[in-house]
């Protein structure tokens, strides 16, 4: 049985007073135990809303209006709030994308990270500092004993994340759920964070899932990936193999549309047209207006994900076709 | 340290602050009443006037009558009294304790009804109660609040008959010369409708204030993390968010000093409460100009310290303001 | 901008809006005409019967159909005082908002345009004015000037004063709000182009930038003659304000004060009303044309 089984997940928004419009619209995705998985897609496309939904941490007036999430048998959505808080931070930890919003202003760092560990074990304040420090010099984090007494303000943008992978690691969880965790960070600084999130994460054996815009990145640290796609998965399977061959149009205009695909003097690619609002979405496939390949059917019909695609017209099968 | 260099900075500022008051009120004592005309009366001849004018030293230049009210002030002398005929400062220091007591009621009050109000009004929004004290609090910005103090005299007082509406009642005198109401029963029942006067001037501006950042301070993406930790969710409200919605609400308090003053002498007016605000209105009255100056005087020095208070205590609670001279 | 028919529009499709408008235009009016609709003229010592005083509402017990609000100790018919009344509040709030605002706009003004040493320091005054508050201010003030002069000189200035300490002691509010509509106003390109063409600073202010803080000013404005009747109130119910043969709602209110006591509750109770009312009816005006001028508010069909 996989550690994480995501089935068919709906996010839903009042949208007016008697309506909804989902956000998710239906995301299935598994992961096993020590797997990394990347979800990609532009903003809006419903990553983060995935990843909150996980720990059922959408926020009011947002809701899970259908699906489960399965983890190690068990159905998260529907523990009780006790339950969910011990998984949440101890079993399964996040990451958030920008450290300064994440960490709050007025409490120190050793606050921050001693709450943590003292909301899931038995532990005194003294053992707990210990472990943290010990974390934080994992993390390449200098002089850590005065760091922990230091408010999140007083440390550069780097240094904070780290201070939020020692927060998301110390725990040993199984999972870690990271949203966009470099996107915040300077450029020169977005790789080093991006080592150190895949190196811990191969050492410890811990499974990821890195929610990004990037491409590129996943390419290097991910094992699988997931492409959405306004509420939808509609691509998903080996990393490699994907960015290789893709098979769904938008997935394929993505990876056009990355520099280094570019030919030199040439313009850089754009998908034409955007990604539509979930309040104003087309019938039938999402993608179909900006898609070359758009038949009748797709205009009707919501193409099912089959074998990691969710495209009526797969680009190998069009092109052998042609 | 850094406190040390804080305060020597901060009490230099105050004593320039105290400086102009004093300037201004001593210009105004010089060309307010006639200190001669209160002494002495109508049947004293012109010479002997003259003489005792400058005997008194009221006919020397502007500037050493001045440096002579900083230096007896310093020490204490803020003038006499011509009702009291005692020095001002005393009867001052008397009605004190009454103000103060009124002052520690309505901030009990206050502080004690209106976080807590904030806080459940921000955590449950659609509760009934939470209509009620918010349509309260609406009407509480809209009338007048003597009106509000004059509704409760008439109401609990007059016809309800359920707390005394006027004066202290019996007070206790306490060993260094301060008379409290606290120790006793009479005292407390005296103290009960005035302070909840004062204090709702400040209840609906607070509430308000409260549970406007509380409601910010849970919708951000650190309240969101501490829930993505697992921790329970009374820390993510009182640690988290709350500390947060002190800030604004400290800063704010800072500001409504003067109004408080204010609103004091309104209250001591309506339920005839012995105190300095009371005081002073009758010393107007009276035309008594070293009691007004010296009042205006002290509750300079009070507004100067208490606001000290407060930017010490805002550097306490926020960690990215740090006490000026400390290390970043 | 909202248009003049949009703007009407509105109004009359807000039950509030139009129930606080109703109010008020009474109260002006019952003000305004006073002098025309009173049953007696309570200035007109003449006119005043000691034997009057203290008599009940015209419902009760011991009435008279000549005072249908009944008397005050004087024996002036409480309703007459409240018309009068309403008018002297009236005109002191109006009087003070005017005073604030041209002061305050200017200021406003003056600190936004041209920044530096000047805006900090004129802020720097507003900040302190506004932690004093405008009661406190007030109240030393009117003291020092009551302790000052005699009784008659002071009954005869002292509208002037209220209208003018109480306009001095809030020119802040207007002075923040137009200035940060100039800093807002101050980068846009008309301006650049008034200074390319060589306008001087203060046309460039008056005529260009100015037009454009009047919003924002106006929504102010009604709130803040709100502000100045409650303020005038309570300076008047703690004596430093109008004098009893003049009297404001809040004089009103405190001649009537020490009768709660003794029974007469008439005194208080309707020019207390009438106050509430007034301040009320303001700040449901203020708060809808707070909202109706907000640009962010726009309906489609303004």
């Amino acid at each position: 049985m996989a550690m994480l089984d995501i089935r068919d997940l709906h996010v839903a928004f009042p949208s007016g007073k008697t309506t909804e419009v989902e956000a998710l619209r239906g995301v299935s995705v598994r992961l096993e135990k020590g797997e990394r998985l990347g979800v990609v897609g532009e903003s809006g496309a419903g990553k983060s809303m995935l990843a909150f939904a996980i720990l059922n941490l959408i926020a009011e007036p947002g809701r899970v209006s259908k699906g489960e999430v399965v983890f190690h048998g068990e159905n998260l959505l529907e523990m009780s709030g006790r339950d969910i808080r011990g998984i949440r931070g101890n079993r399964i930890s996040m990451i958030f994308q920008d450290p300064m919003v994440t960490l709050n202003p007025v409490l120190s760092i050793g606050t921050q990270m001693i709450e943590t560990l003292k909301a899931h074990r038995r532990i005194s304040d003294a053992e707990a500092r210990k472990l943290y420090i010990a974390r934080l010099r994992e993390v390449a984090i200098p002089s850590a004993e005065s760091r922990m007494d230091a408010y999140p303000h007083e440390l550069s943008g780097g240094l904070r994340q780290r201070v939020v992978i020692a927060i998301a690691l110390l725990t040993e969880p199984e999972l870690i759920i990271a949203d966009e965790p470099t996107t915040a960070l300077d450029v020169t600084i977005q790789a080093e964070i991006m080592a150190l999130i895949l190196k811990l994460c191969r050492e410890n054996d811990v499974a990821l899932i890195l929610i990004t815009h990037d491409l590129g990145v996943v390419a290097e640290v991910t094992e699988r990936i997931m492409i959405m796609y306004a509420g939808l998965c509609v691509e998903t399977g080996p990393t490699r193999q994907i960015i290789k061959a893709p098979r769904h149009p938008y997935t394929a205009g993505l990876l056009k549309a990355l520099p280094q695909f570019a030919g030199r003097g040439h313009r850089l690619y754009q998908i034409p047209g955007s990604m539509p609002p979930i309040t104003a979405l087309p019938p039938g496939c999402a993608y179909h207006p900006r898609c070359e390949w758009a038949s009748a059917e797709c205009k009707v019909k919501i193409p099912p994900l089959e074998e990691g695609c969710a495209c009526f017209h797969p680009l190998d099968q069009t092109e052998a076709a042609s | 340290m850094h406190i040390i260099a804080f305060l020597i900075r901060r009490a230099v500022q105050a004593v320039i602050v105290m400086f102009v008051i004093s300037l201004i009120g001593f210009s105004i004592q010089d060309n307010l009443g006639d200190p001669l005309r209160e002494l002495v009366g109508q049947s004293v001849s012109e010479e002997v006037r003259n003489e005792m004018r400058q005997e008194m030293g009221l006919n020397d230049p502007f500037l050493v009558q001045y440096s002579r009210f900083i230096g007896k002030a310093v020490q204490g002398d803020l003038g006499t009294s011509y009702f009291f005929k005692r020095p001002a400062l005393d009867v001052i220091m008397d009605k004190f304790p009454a103000t103060f007591e009124l002052v520690l009621g309505a901030v009990f009050i206050f502080l004690s009804l209106s976080i807590p109000a904030g806080i459940y009004c921000a955590i449950h929004r659609d509760s009934w109660l939470t209509r009620i004290i918010m349509s309260f609090s609406i009407l509480g910005i809209s009338i007048p609040v003597f009106l509000t103090a004059i509704g409760m005299v008439w109401l609990f007082g007059v016809e309800l008959g359920w707390l005394p509406a006027f004066g202290r009642g019996q007070t206790v005198e306490l060993p260094w010369g301060w008379d409290t109401g606290f120790l006793t029963w009479e005292g407390i029942r005296h103290l009960i409708l005035p302070s909840i006067a004062l204090s709702s001037i400040m209840l609906p501006l607070f509430i308000r204030l409260i549970r406007a950042e509380m409601m910010e301070a849970m919708g951000t993406d650190y309240v969101r993390f501490a829930r993505a930790k697992g921790l329970p969710e009374r820390r993510v409200r009182y640690v988290h968010a709350f500390r947060n919605t002190l800030l604004p609400v400290v800063t704010v308090g800072g500001l409504m000093v003067g109004t408080l003053i204010a609103y004091t002498i309104l209250t001591e007016t309506v339920f005839q409460w012995p105190g300095m605000g009371f005081m002073f209105l009758e010393a107007v009255n009276r035309v008594d100009t070293p009691l007004i100056i010296a009042y205006i005087i002290v509750v300079g020095l009070i507004f100067v310290v208490v606001n000290t208070l407060v930017d010490f205590l805002y550097t306490l609670i926020n960690p990215m303001v740090k006490l000026p001279g400390a290390k970043a | 901008m909202i248009s003049l028919k949009g703007f009407i529009r509105r109004f009359l499709s807000d039950p509030v809006a139009i129930a606080a408008g109703f109010v008020l235009l009474l109260l002006i009016l019952m003000a305004v005409l006073a002098p025309l609709i009173a049953p007696q003229n309570p200035y007109d010592l003449m006119q005043l019967d000691i034997m009057d005083s203290e008599m009940p509402p015209v419902w009760r017990e011991g009435g008279d159909p000549r005072f249908l609000l009944g008397t005050d100790a004087q024996g002036r018919g409480v309703l007459s005082t409240i018309m009068y009344g309403t008018g002297i509040s009236l005109m002191i709030g109006i009087g003070a908002v005017i005073v604030q605002g041209v002061l305050g706009t200017t200021l406003g003004l003056i600190a936004g345009y041209k920044g530096g040493w000047i805006d900090a320091f004129l802020m720097r005054l507003a900040d302190i004015q506004m932690s004093l508050s405008t009661l406190m201010i007030a109240i030393i003030v009117l003291a020092i000037f009551q302790a000052g002069f005699d009784a008659n000189t002071y009954a005869d200035y002292a509208i002037i004063m209220l209208i003018f300490i109480i306009g001095i002691a809030e020119w802040p509010k207007f002075a923040r709000t137009v200035r940060s509509s100039v800093l807002g106003e101050k980068n846009k390109e008309y301006v650049d182009a008034a200074r390319v063409i060589g306008l001087p600073a203060r046309k460039i202010m008056v005529t260009h930038i100015l037009p454009n803080t009047l919003t924002p000013v106006l929504v102010i404005s009604t709130i803040q003659v709100a502000e100045a009747i409650m303020t005038e109130a309570a300076l008047s119910f703690l004596g430093l304000g109008m004098p009893t043969d003049r009297p404001s709602l809040g004089s009103l209110i405190r001649s009537g004060f020490e009768f709660i006591f003794s029974g007469s509750w008439w005194i208080t109770l309707y020019p207390a009303i009438v106050l509430v009312v007034l301040i009320l009816a303001l700040n449901l005006l203020g708060d809808w044309l707070r909202d109706v001028l907000n640009p962010k508010l726009r309906r489609g069909d303004d």
